[in-house]
């Protein structure tokens, strides 16, 4: 067997990294490179960014701003627009409204976070750092980004309907988004919903089997799993949570539509619409949210875990010392991973849940805490007394850190059963979530962008202009977030249209015009990272070969390396990738493929026996 | 044992399985928990209450059996590809791709007599729930004969049968991950339907 697969993956090795001439087709567009495809996941994931950021300052403006004459949007918005015929002031479609906030979050969450994610990193990194030609099955990954894309052609088609997008919440609970004579959004719009997310679900499968495949079988020799980048082990984590929990997404959606256009009563039961009863009997909504949340919480890390993988590598490289506890980072990433499947109930506590249930969950969701605060506390140790480069990758990576504490303890909160009478479906929840999982993971995403940049492009991004964005970004997202808490506890409901029609929150009128400027600030200091990304891809600083002094394999490629990454043979790897600053050594990084023979002036006693160079010069050891 | 060897830091070679034969299985995986999340479903449904008690068709017994006699077949025709038996080969194939359809049939001819019971897709979800585990098994299945006519046309086009025998085995384990399946699903109808 073993003997077999040698053969299988010399033979891979050499079909692949033939140097032929392609066509601008099988190049650029259906690429079964790698690298490629990386790339157009990325910049499908910004085109989506921008629009999922333009969508969350129109429904900003109506937030902050209720009385305001959104006239000038009609241009753009059509028929969402409302002009009242006596004043002639126009507002918004409460529907569209609706669409807006469901298309945000349905975005941001998979297209954006998600796809534009893993599939940028996973894909571009897998192979890089753990020293393969490509993934395992390089159509699978060409697949992969093209149904992305049938997906988001779909998603993006359903913007230009008469009855516009999807508009029962990117959780789509039933029967909302279950009978389409409930409001407009449940239409057509819906339907073309389910089409894109099931496009999705197989993108992502077709993505994370190739990562899974990849980084069990195509390790270069010497790459054990304990010498394996943080990054690789959080992409590989999860891959493995998104291969178990996104065909339960598929099995819900499966009988949501069987109960959209069959018939069929698996959600619903005893619907009164406009007066008459529909003929559903015996289904069970509470069911569709369970199934949903199997997926929805687990989905959560697969937001965040891959971030925290690039954090913990740039946070390392950058504060040029080993990562604090690398198995602890390891074993904690697997807590969390495994913790993930078992409470999804915590989305669940209002829906009459049987008390004792809502306890064992608020329990197992509290436990989530242990290894997150591991892994905060080793990205703080590993800073501690290093010899710190604030590169703009650092500096986000420092970001995301800060608002994985920050909104992490808020999670500490809601996770509470009792407590989470009070804060559900309010704007604390959503300030939470934004900060822990959307902002630290874009973080972690806008520094993957800065710190591999020079791999992907060969050129440099500007830094002042990176530095700009971080600080703009950094304290733009906590004048969002922060006083968003304080509405969420005075008790201001997710997903109104408007507050001003409630005397109790009109206090806070203030306090959200607040919130919508910093909203718009924060947007629009985006553009600056969009110009300076696209700007420095032909205009930027030639890179070096290794401009962070890292130590992964990644950097022994040549800067633009081509089909099959190394033009040799693939290196082998003797270390651990976290030989920064090692005492003794010449200089303060060795990289994974520098053998402990060539450091005899920096190896531990152990190493110095790897080595054989404690054998008196013969190099001769005894093997049973 | 012990040997003398002049040893300076070899990088071993990692584990590895096959990385085609690796994606299947995760491919597995991957249907495995589309039925978990069906069954759970199921199961928590039930107990909500309010769920349709039926008598299960006894003919599901009879495309049981069928389905296990396939695997055998499609077993069979691996082991003979792996002898160069091109003949046998083809013959073991075009059977299980033929009890394949046949299964499909006896699953129609089993809805059949459940309408004829008055349990129908449309009502009742412990009637729906019925028809969608044999629907998405269905849908599976005939991606598995799919691929059945693929290893077909590939045994018609080889020199040499036995060039094909890793394909095959690739094949040869999603069929019988199918046939698995369906007694999953089988035993698990009988304990909670």
């Amino acid at each position: 067997m073993s003997t077999a697969n040698i053969d299988l993956m010399d033979e891979m090795g050499h079909d692949d990294h033939d140097h032929h001439e392609q066509g601008f087709l099988s190049k650029y567009i259906f690429s079964t490179d790698h690298k490629t495809i990386a790339k157009q996941f990325l910049i499908s994931g910004i085109i989506w960014a921008i629009i999922g950021g333009l969508l969350s300052v129109v429904f900003r403006l109506q937030l902050g701003f209720p009385d305001m004459d959104m006239a000038w949007l009609r241009p753009i918005l059509g028929e969402w627009i409302n002009i009242d015929a006596a004043t002639g002031m126009g507002k918004l479609d409460t529907e569209f409204y609706l669409a807006l906030v469901t298309m945000h979050g349905t975005i941001m969450v998979f297209f954006v976070l998600t796809a534009g994610l893993s599939g940028t990193f996973s894909n571009f990194l897998i192979p890089l750092q753990i020293g393969a030609r490509d993934m395992a099955s390089g159509f699978m990954n060409m697949l992969s980004y093209w149904f992305f894309f049938a997906s988001s052609a779909i998603m993006f088609i359903s913007f230009f309907i008469s009855t516009g997008p999807a508009s029962g919440s990117w959780v789509i609970y039933p029967p909302l988004s279950a009978l389409p004579q409930s409001m407009s959004g449940a239409g057509l719009g819906m339907t073309l919903w389910l089409v894109a997310m099931a496009l999705f679900i197989v993108s992502t499968l077709l993505g994370g089997i190739n990562y899974i495949a990849t980084v069990i079988n195509l390790r270069t020799d010497g790459m054990s799993f304990t010498k394996l980048p943080l990054t690789i082990w959080a992409f590989f984590l999860t891959a493995i949570i998104g291969l178990l929990s996104f065909p339960v997404l598929l099995s819900a959606a499966l009988l949501l539509i069987l109960d959209r256009s069959f018939g069929t009563s698996f959600f619903l039961s005893e619907i009164y619409i406009g007066g008459e009863a529909l003929p559903n009997m015996g289904g069970s909504p509470i069911l569709f949210q369970h199934l949903f949340w199997f997926l929805g919480h687990p989905e959560v890390y697969i937001v965040l875990l891959p971030s925290l993988g690039i954090t913990s590598e740039i946070i390392a490289t950058n504060s040029r010392k080993p990562i604090f506890g690398y198995k602890a980072m390891i074993g904690s990433m697997m807590g969390i991973a495994i913790l993930s499947f078992v409470v999804w109930a915590h989305h669940m506590f209002v829906t009459g849940m049987n008390p004792f249930a809502g306890s064992i969950f608020m329990l197992l969701t509290l436990i989530i805490a242990v290894p997150s605060a591991i892994k905060a506390f080793n990205y703080i140790t590993t800073l501690w007394k290093g010899n710190i480069i604030f590169t703009p990758a650092m500096m986000f990576s420092i970001g995301l850190v800060s608002f994985f504490i920050s909104g992490g303890v808020t999670g500490i909160f809601l996770g509470n059963a009792a407590l989470d009478i009070q804060l559900h479906d309010t704007y604390f929840v959503t300030a939470h979530f934004h900060l822990v999982m959307g902002s630290a993971a874009f973080f972690g995403m806008i520094a993957g962008v800065y710190h591999w940049f020079p791999k992907m492009f060969g050129r440099m991004m500007n830094r002042k202009l990176g530095y700009i964005h971080f600080w703009t970004s950094f304290i733009g997202i906590y004048l969002i977030f922060f006083p968003m808490h304080y509405i969420g506890i005075a008790g201001f409901p997710r997903r109104y249209y408007s507050f001003t029609n409630f005397d109790a929150f009109s206090t806070f009128t203030d306090l959200n015009a607040f919130i919508s400027i910093a909203a718009i600030a924060t947007f629009a200091a985006q553009l600056i990272f969009v110009f300076n990304f696209f700007y420095s891809i032909f205009k930027g600083r030639r890179a070096t070969k290794n401009p962070w002094n890292s130590t992964t394999l990644e950097w022994t490629t040549p800067i633009e390396p081509g089909h099959g990454n190394w033009p040799g043979a693939i290196p082998k790897v003797y270390r651990w990738p976290y030989d920064l600053s090692k005492p003794g050594a010449k200089e303060d990084f060795i990289m994974q493929d520098v053998p402990y023979a060539e450091t005899p002036e920096s190896n531990l006693p152990h190493e110095q026996e790897l080595a054989g160079l404690e054998d008196k010069g013969d190099n001769t050891i005894k093997v049973d | 044992m012990v040997t003398e060897l002049h040893i300076k830091e070899v990088p071993q070679k990692q584990l590895g399985i096959n990385p085609k034969k690796f994606i299947l299985w995760l491919f597995m995986v991957s249907i495995v928990m589309v039925f978990a999340a069906l069954t759970s479903g199921f199961i928590v449904r039930q107990a909500e209450g309010n769920w349709i008690i039926y008598e299960l068709p006894s003919q599901l017994w009879i495309s049981t059996v069928i389905l296990v006699v396939s695997s055998l077949t499609a077993h069979w025709a691996l082991k003979s590809a792996q002898k160069s038996n091109s003949l046998q080969t083809k013959l073991g194939l075009w059977v299980t791709f033929g009890l394949g359809l046949v299964f499909l049939s006896t699953q129609v001819w089993v809805w059949e007599i459940l309408v004829q019971h008055d349990v129908y897709l449309v009502g009742n979800p412990g009637g729906s729930f019925l028809y969608v585990l044999m629907g998405v098994h269905a849908f599976h299945l005939i991606s598995g004969l799919i691929y059945l006519m693929i290893m077909l046309v590939k045994s018609y086009r080889a020199n040499e049968v036995s060039e094909i025998q890793f394909q095959l085995s690739l094949s040869t384990t999603y069929w019988h991950f199918l046939g698995g399946l369906w007694i999953y699903l089988y035993v698990f109808l009988i304990i909670y339907h």
